[in-house]
């Protein structure tokens, strides 16, 4: 049944039908009603919500409650997720899951509230301590809100590792249909986890491997569940690339807007198309790469100063031109800002 | 692990902190028992060498306090149902010892990391384990908070006045004068102010129960330890709420002293700058309790198996994709105005996006939104070059209006066009909307006259689905009426008396 929803509170409705009960986090502009939502909604379905005195606590009661074999979330922007990173590090060397929803803003610093992607880097190549990776899922609709929040908590138990939905202020903030069907959901059975019994009693859980050799081992066996997951977990959206000369390639809410130039270039006769990364990690390259290779040209397009270009340069390699066109500081480019582009792109190349 | 010293065995035990089960009465009343509570380990697997005795150095009061502890937990009979938070300092490696669940957590976390657990398990037995520099300043905030929140756990606070397993720094609770690796004069308060009375700051609280401060100084004092453990145990197992008992413990490696003269110390050094003292004991007092009604999850979510129902007979829209951007400023209702909109295509089976401005610049005064309507999945959902613009004041006319896509229309709510605003080739027709919605009562139904206009001059949905909408989304019955009237003044006033399609004149004459 599709209902007008807003992308934040999409949120919490994918989370709690996919079974999440328990919610800690802090408030910040624009993903506050992120919080808000699970306020209102997981204490009348037996859930747990509590506002944290910090991000930092925050992020160590979802440690506290993802040991305990619950699913746990929490939700923040940009300062939120800086304060958060030690503890998503514990969680990833605990091999804790859980999901963290990033609604991205203008940074560095307090920069502003509006919509940037600049946390790429943070997210999607670590941003605290130590050798590990976040499954790292870009939505770019209100649907997508409530379904990749979804995925993400199958995710992270699947390869029990943390997993963030990376949003933006416009994704978070905008309001579409949302269409969710109700399904008993299916959390696995966690028999690694601490819970006051008498068969959990031998457990631990702890980030620690005092001997450098067991250390290394710990961080094999992560590093082989991380290729598991590059191998099988990549997911992304292609448009009109059949014949693309020109692939354009950005994610979230710049993905919307990169359609709608398609729409418009297509009918100006360019052969323009369009792929969408919808998991940031595992990126899909290989996919990439291979679309790629019927076009002539890239154009990246981000909400940031280059941050994803690095992971499309992998892919495409040294043998096609990769140009970049960036907004920052909570500018988002118009449509008719990308054609002006594209025509550059499609002009350098004749 | 700088300082990390051949261990203690845990059952080295104090005469006096033997287990009564263990006890056999001598002369004295006690004996030297050398036993270990079956809530240790008997061999330390976790440890990677000498798994026979602990990493802790002989006579430190890790030891004492991690015996007095298995031994309540093992008198009151709740080890399956204990976990155990352990920090980052010393005691770091407590899972080696302790056979009960065992979370350790970052450092200065684990109230926080003890809160997730006690609301997953409710029922059973959580306790932190810090030392100073953990609880008293790296995790100043998370104590205070899960103490304030009366949280129903068990906090055991290891005090030795420096910091231990990093080699020997300055701690919060560092005495007046002692030097340390970070204090190397002696701690002066001029820098580095005086020590941190943690009992004494959470006594200010109201939700903790349970608050005492004791010595591991003697055996008088080891025995009142005891006491004080077992009863924070007691209070988490009869659910009465949150407990704190402060150890003041020896740590004669980098206080430099053998065992005996750093017992020495704790009692003549510490103990008067920071005096035992029961602080708390009482049972909390909550004032009655609004809990929140329980409901299955498709109803919260409000995710009923029934669609909404649509029109019985589907609009014929005369458009793929409208773009709309309506703009005023903050208690116009702009953006419920924009929701209207979406929530009207929703229901007539389009797809439809909605993005507001938000944050300060809503404070600010302004707001604005974007909608889109169309029969196909929509691309950006910003809007750029509306085909409509609902432009609620001056303001907001004279921002958006050069946008506005050629052949467009402009819908503003005033009763005259600025004089001097030159406007690109679209339709404008102004509205007084105002003024009519305060004929008709309110005020407040100002957009919803802007709503009937535009239905009016676009016809891109129907009034019927307006009407629908409204009756959903607006509960007051006297406002409702108030908003049908409305709607219709608007829609009349369009199809009436507005020159509808007038193209603006130099003179802004609209109607
Ligand atoms: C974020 C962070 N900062 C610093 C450290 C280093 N560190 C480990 S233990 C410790 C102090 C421990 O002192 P205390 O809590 O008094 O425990 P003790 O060793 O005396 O029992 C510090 C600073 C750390 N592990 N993590
Ligand atoms: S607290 Fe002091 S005595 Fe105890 S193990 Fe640490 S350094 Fe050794």
């Amino acid at each position: 049944m599709r209902r007008l929803c807003k992308g934040n509170v999409a949120v919490i409705k994918g989370a709690i039908l996919a079974g999440c009960r328990a919610f800690y986090g802090y408030p910040i502009t624009p993903a506050s009603e992120i919080t808000e939502a699970a306020a209102l909604y997981l204490p009348q379905v037996g859930g747990t919500f509590l506002q944290a005195e910090s991000e930092v606590a925050a992020i160590n009661m979802v440690y506290g409650a993802a040991a305990a074999g619950v699913r746990v979330m929490s939700a923040s922007s940009g300062p939120g997720l800086s304060l958060m990173q030690e503890g998503i590090s514990y969680l990833a060397g605990a091999e804790l899951p859980c999901v963290i929803v990033d609604v991205m803003r203008g940074g560095p610093g307090l920069g502003n509230i509006a919509p940037e992607q600049s946390d790429y880097f943070a997210t999607v190549k670590g941003g605290g301590h130590g050798n590990y990776r976040n499954f790292v899922l870009a939505p770019a609709s209100v649907q997508e809100m409530a379904e990749l929040t979804m995925l993400a908590f199958e995710l992270a138990d699947k390869y029990r590792n943390p997993a963030i939905v990376l949003a933006d202020g416009f994704v978070g903030q905008m309001m579409e249909s949302l269409d969710l069907e109700f399904r008993e959901a299916i959390v696995p059975e966690k028999p690694w986890s601490v819970k006051g019994t008498p068969e959990t009693r031998q457990n631990l859980v702890s980030s620690i491997y005092l001997e450098p050799d067991d250390l290394e081992q710990h961080q094999r066996r992560m590093e082989a569940k991380y290729i598991r997951a590059q191998q099988s977990e990549t997911l992304f959206e292609q448009y009109e690339t059949d014949d693309a000369e020109l692939l354009l390639v950005g994610f979230g809410i710049v993905s919307r807007v990169l359609r709608s130039a398609v729409e418009q270039a297509r009918k100006q006769g360019w052969k323009v198309g369009l792929f969408r990364p919808i998991t940031l990690w595992p990126y899909p390259s290989k996919e990439l790469a291979s679309i790629v290779a019927g076009a002539e040209s890239v154009l990246v397009v981000e909400l940031s100063n280059g941050q994803m270009l690095e992971d499309v340069q992998l892919a495409v390699g040294s043998n096609k031109p990769v140009a970049f066109y960036g907004r920052v500081g909570g500018n988002v480019p118009s449509v008719e800002e990308i054609l002006e582009q594209i025509e550059k792109q499609m002009s350098v190349r004749v | 692990m700088d300082t990390v010293m051949e261990g203690e065995a845990l059952e080295m035990a104090d005469e006096t902190t033997s287990s009564p089960t263990e006890q056999h009465a001598g002369s004295n009343g006690y004996e030297v028992v050398h036993s270990k509570s079956p809530v240790f380990y008997d061999i330390y697997e976790r440890k990677s060498e000498l798994k026979h005795q602990t990493h802790y150095c002989p006579g430190c009061g890790h030891g004492v306090a991690h015996k007095l502890i298995a031994e309540a937990i093992e008198d009151l009979g709740l080890q399956d149902k204990t976990i155990f938070v352990s920090p980052v300092g010393c005691s770091v490696f407590a899972y080696y010892y302790f056979d009960v669940g065992n979370v350790q957590v970052a450092h200065g976390r684990a109230p926080a990391a003890a809160t997730g657990l006690k609301r997953a398990c409710p029922e059973k037995l959580v306790l932190a384990y810090q030392g100073d520099g953990d609880l008293a300043a790296i995790g100043t905030a998370e104590i205070i908070h899960a103490a304030n929140r009366g949280e129903k756990i068990t906090v055991f606070f290891v005090n030795n006045a420096i910091y231990g397993m990093t080699g020997g720094q300055m701690a919060p609770t560092t005495l007046v004068g002692q030097k340390s690796t970070t204090s190397p004069w002696g701690r002066r308060p001029a820098n580095e102010g005086f020590p941190l009375h943690m009992s004494e700051l959470l006594s200010t609280l109201e939700a903790p129960v349970y608050i005492e401060r004791v010595a591991l100084s003697d055996n008088k004092n080891i025995m009142r330890a005891r006491r004080a453990i077992r009863k924070a145990l007691e209070n988490q197992r009869d659910n009465l709420g949150f407990s704190f008992v402060e150890i003041l413990s020896p740590c004669p490696t980098i206080w430099g002293k053998d065992p005996v003269d750093a017992r020495r110390w704790v009692a003549e050094q510490m103990i008067p700058s920071f005096p035992l003292n029961v602080f708390r004991d009482r049972k909390l007092e909550l004032p009655p309790d609004s809990a929140p009604p329980q409901r299955p999850v498709s109803e919260v979510l409000e995710i009923r198996k029934e669609g909404v129902r649509g029109l019985s007979a589907p609009h014929p829209h005369g458009f793929e994709q409208l773009a709309i951007k309506l703009a005023g400023f903050g208690g116009q209702g702009v953006l419920l105005l924009g929701q209207l909109l979406a929530e009207m295509g929703m229901r007539e089976g389009l797809e439809v996006s909605w993005l507001p401005s938000y944050g300060p610049e809503m404070r600010s005064g302004s707001a604005h939104c974007h909608v889109c309507l169309s029969t196909q999945r929509i691309g950006s959902p910003l809007v750029s070059r509306p085909q409509v613009l609902v432009a609620m004041s001056e303001i907001a006319l004279r921002k958006f209006a050069p946008q506005v896509a050629p052949e467009g229309l402009i819908l503003y709510s005033g009763d005259k066009l600025p004089e001097d605003l030159a406007l690109p080739t679209a339709n404008v027709i102004s509205v007084p909307a105002s003024r009519i919605a305060d004929k008709l009562g309110s005020a407040k139904a100002t957009n919803i006259v802007m709503l009937g206009a535009m239905l009016a001059e676009t016809n891109c949905l129907t009034r019927e689905s307006a009407l629908k909408v409204l009756e959903a989304k607006v509960k007051d019955c006297a406002l409702l009426e108030i908003d049908r009237l409305a709607l219709a003044a608007g829609w009349e006033f369009v199809n009436h008396q507005a020159y509808a399609g007038a193209v603006a004149q130099a003179d802004g004459f609209a109607y």
